[in-house]
């Protein structure tokens, strides 16, 4: 179980490596009149399109008190507009062969169709038209109340696995709104209304407060032309609302989390970490978070913990490592360990604690760093095979205050980074700014 | 995220290479290698590297009675060390050239799957021969992986989704292998002897029952020679497959208690095989009934109607030997015998003529617009290539398939639907605290 960790997610620049397949297009990037970015990834292998729209907003907007409107909103896009029908949306989709979803992250929301490249157009005319047009009936709002609180019971309150996980976060931050479930918390999810989603859509959805991504076969030229005709009509919010949100102050001491919970079978330790987040223009220091993550926990044989605590010590069933660097304000590094049965959760977490001073005492393995700085160069490669992928790496960077020169560095910076960089990482993660979980049975 | 996606946990093996774009784009290449095995070839020069993948015929169906797990901790041991390399010498070695090797253990089949850069792809090969013909299965590595995996299943046993997935399982597979879980109990894995991990290891891997497909950087000759390497050296085949066995369980709802807010609950009868001569009208009445679009009946009727769950889907669990039509949700405990009641009625609609032109039409467009969306990358690609020869699927059929798709009428669609679907042969399992529900 559990590597939470996102290698490499961001996209890959190939100029650097002397390996450009000749196909890859570089992305370009274009600004609409009324603000709206739009990114064109070409990749004409297949006939097919990928459609993004990400939205500058994400449960670390929602209002105090009404945690989870966001994700809400998100569902609520569904339903009818001044010209579309409830659900006609995915059906318009469906019937042209292709598949559209959204997701809520803490820091933006985006929806995306995945089609025949020749219907772009029809995409781009729906989406824009749920920009703007929304229409949110009683009838279709409260049904839609009890879906979200069905899929918090579904996927948070029926696993305690992401409970426990819910828990942490809300231990890890003291402030800031990172802590809050992007779902929400059940109590709040029911006092929601279609009201409130109105006035938060009306908030921030608008142009100059979107990105698009357009990823596949399709010019550019063409691209930004279908943008301008769908898109380019919508006048711009007049401002665009600022997300200023409450901030982390200094943390003066570690939280501990103790959950016990009869679903679980094999108790584990959770530790989490605040982080740095890749900053615009300088990304380094993200950079060696990440690779001090794969360096820990990116390879379930030959990693730090992997090779000490279930190899070496055989005290574990499973070790991991992670960090997530893409945010507006905080990320936050992971560390984690599952005992073999007989072993406590106590002297699992002391054999970790042990595993990371050691590895800072005696720095990085040689051999296992160049392992993974060739596999970073291949990811460069690899990537090119998936747009979809490319198309969520840089809107995701871009809803979260990165440049597209900034997504299109993060390779180039990860080859940087040394392992002196490494050792530095770990050796500022700081306990006073973490958290360490137990999760574990009824009995235990 | 708005809908689930609805993995193969209840499908036990896909039915198919359902989509297959590009039929102008998508130029299949088959290659008989020099020691005459058979391997499909899309080739794709663009970007230098190919993926690889090896279907072997048996998978979980061929574990002995009483071992139950064995192929598949078997098939977790193959990366724990292999010829002059321990495990950690042998993921390093892997990683310093950036391929990767992995096998997975499925009911009815072991996968193999390559990646490998076009710098090195012989390199890997060597790697992932290595593995497949001389693991060690040496004690240590057995004994931890043995923990891992016990720790999975005890994990998955608390788990509602794989609860109610193996009950269903058990209460209609009776007496077949397809009633055990593929990956065992933790019981049957703490049992499994090295002997017993051995015998899996001679008969899950045999040249006549592998099915080889490829895509990427790679030509013709390239991959015969590879195929010859790769299976050349195995044995032939010894292990007994099972018989079909058509899934019948007693109608009816069996409860299982689970603490928790929601019920899980999986819900189905029996089902229509991949080569029956209906199984296009099958397809397309699944798809217009739950087959996982936002629109489909149950979907519109459970979720956005009523908001009784968060997704609810169905799918033809139609494998090599047997089959089930199948569907699960969750709903609130408080809710269950009402959503119950919901999804027979479903069922009466669709046994009773319920699907319209309009639908049919729908869905046509639908799967025919979808074609292009499934060959997304090497590794997609070349996992149909060798399942369109497991399922064997002619070599034109994916220029052919959105014909037979359109060629489906209203008239075979409600004559198969009143076949497939029936009401009074619906079993539900309820993994949950539900009420009003015994």
């Amino acid at each position: 179980m559990i590597h939470p960790l996102r290698l490499f997610a961001s996209a890959l620049t190939l100029v650097a490596f002397g390996l450009l397949p000749a196909l890859a297009e570089e992305p370009q990037m274009f600004t609409l009149d009324n603000g709206m970015e739009v990114v064109v990834i070409e990749d004409h292998r297949a006939p097919v399109v990928v459609h993004m729209v990400w939205y500058r907003v994400g449960a670390a907007d929602d209002p105090a008190g009404q945690s989870g409107i966001a994700h809400y909103l998100e569902h609520l896009m569904f339903k009818a507009t001044e010209t579309m029908e409830e659900g006609e949306f995915s059906q318009v989709v469906e019937a042209n062969g292709g598949r559209d979803n959204a997701f809520t992250s803490w820091d933006y929301t985006a929806y995306h169709q995945r089609v025949a490249a020749d219907r772009l157009g029809l995409m781009m005319q729906m989406e824009a038209d749920r920009m703007v047009n929304l229409r949110l009936d009683r009838s279709s709002w409260r049904p839609e109340r009890d879906v979200i609180l069905r899929e918090r019971g579904q996927t948070l309150e029926s696993n305690p696995h992401r409970q426990f996980s819910e828990q942490l976060r809300a231990a890890l931050f003291q402030n800031h709104p990172y802590g809050r479930p992007i779902i929400g918390w059940r109590h709040e999810m029911e006092e929601l209304t279609g009201e409130i989603a109105t006035e938060f859509y009306r908030r921030f959805y608008a142009p100059n407060n979107a990105i698009l991504i357009v990823a596949g076969d399709v010019e550019a030229e063409e691209a930004l032309a279908l943008a301008n005709e769908h898109y380019g009509p919508i006048p711009a919010a007049v401002e665009t609302p600022e997300r200023i949100r409450a901030t982390e102050p200094p943390h003066l001491a570690e939280r501990r989390v103790i959950m016990h919970d009869e679903r679980v079978s094999n108790p584990y330790v959770s530790r989490q970490y605040l982080a740095p987040i890749r900053r615009s223009g300088d990304q380094s220091e993200a950079a060696a978070y990440q690779v001090l993550a794969v360096l820990l926990g990116g390879s379930s044989q030959t990693s730090v913990l992997e090779r000490s605590l279930t190899y070496d010590q055989e005290i574990a069933l499973t070790a991991w490592a992670g960090y997530n660097g893409d945010g507006l304000d905080n990320g936050t590094f992971s560390l984690g360990v599952m005992p073999v049965p007989g072993v406590s959760l106590q002297d699992a977490e002391d054999a970790l604690d042990a595993v990371l001073a050691d590895f800072i005492e005696n720095g990085v393995d040689d051999a296992q760093f160049e392992r993974v700085q060739m596999q970073i160069r291949a990811e460069a490669i690899y990537q090119q095979d998936d747009a979809r992928r490319r198309a969520n790496a840089i809107g995701s960077d871009l809803a979260v205050g990165l440049t597209l020169a900034d997504s299109l560095d993060w390779i180039n910076v990860l080859q940087a980074v040394t392992p002196e960089d490494v050792i530095n990482a770990a050796r500022s993660l700081d306990r006073r700014s973490s958290v360490t979980g137990w999760l574990m049975g009824e009995d235990a | 995220m708005i809908r689930l996606i609805y993995t193969a946990a209840l499908a036990l093996m896909l039915t198919g290479p359902i989509a297959t774009p590009l039929a102008a784009a998508v130029d299949i290449t088959p290659v008989t290698s020099p020691s005459g095995h058979e391997a499909w070839l899309v080739e794709e020069h663009s970007i230098p590297f190919v993926s690889i993948e090896v279907i072997f015929t048996g998978g979980a169906s061929i574990d002995p009675e009483g071992q139950s797990g064995a192929v598949s901790l078997m098939t977790a041991l193959l990366n724990e060390g292999a010829g002059d390399l321990n495990a950690q010498d042998y993921a390093a070695a892997l990683e310093a050239l950036a391929g990767s090797v992995s096998f997975t253990a499925g009911r009815d089949s072991v996968s193999m799957s390559i990646r490998a850069l076009s710098e090195n792809r012989d390199q890997v090969i060597d790697l992932a021969i290595l593995a497949l013909t001389d693991p060690h299965f040496e004690s240590q590595s057995l004994e931890r992986v043995r923990g891992q995996m016990v720790a999975s299943l005890e994990s998955d046993a608390r788990d509602p989704n794989t609860i109610a997935q193996h009950n269903f399982a058990a209460l209609g597979y009776a007496g077949h292998p397809y009633a055990r879980p593929s990956d065992g109990t933790a019981d049957s894995v703490a049992a499994l002897s090295l002997d017993a991990i051995l015998h899996a290891h001679q008969t899950a891997f045999t040249s006549d029952l592998a099915y080889v497909g490829a895509a990427g950087d790679i030509t013709a000759a390239e991959l015969g020679a590879i195929t010859d390497r790769i299976l050349d050296q195995l044995p032939q085949s010894t292990a007994t497959l099972p018989e079909y066995q058509a899934f019948d369980a007693e109608p009816g709802i069996t409860v299982i208690d689970f603490p928790g807010p929601q019920s899980v609950i999986q819900f189905g009868h029996a089902g229509m095989h991949y080569d029956d001569d209906d199984f296009m009208a099958a397809y397309l009445i699944n798809t217009v009934f739950g087959g996982g679009g936002f629109s489909s009946r149950l979907m519109t009727q459970l979720r956005e109607e009523r908001g009784l769950t968060y997704g609810i889907y169905t799918s033809l669990a139609s494998s090599r030997f047997g089959d089930s039509y199948v569907g699960r949700f969750s709903t609130a405990n408080a809710s269950a015998a009402e959503a119950i009641e919901l999804v027979r009625a479903q069922y009466e609609w669709l046994a009773n003529g319920g699907i319209t032109q309009e639908d049919l039409d729908r869905a046509q467009t639908y799967l025919t617009g979808a074609y292009a969306l499934r060959f997304d990358g090497n590794a997609s690609i070349a996992n149909i290539m060798a399942s369109m020869q497991f399922q064997d699927y002619p070599l034109d059929y994916v220029n052919i398939r959105n014909d037979l798709v359109r060629a489906v009428t209203l008239e075979d669609i409600q004559r198969v639907a009143a076949r497939l679907a029936q009401p009074e042969a619906l079993h539900f399992v309820v993994v949950g605290q539900p009420e009003g529900l015994e």
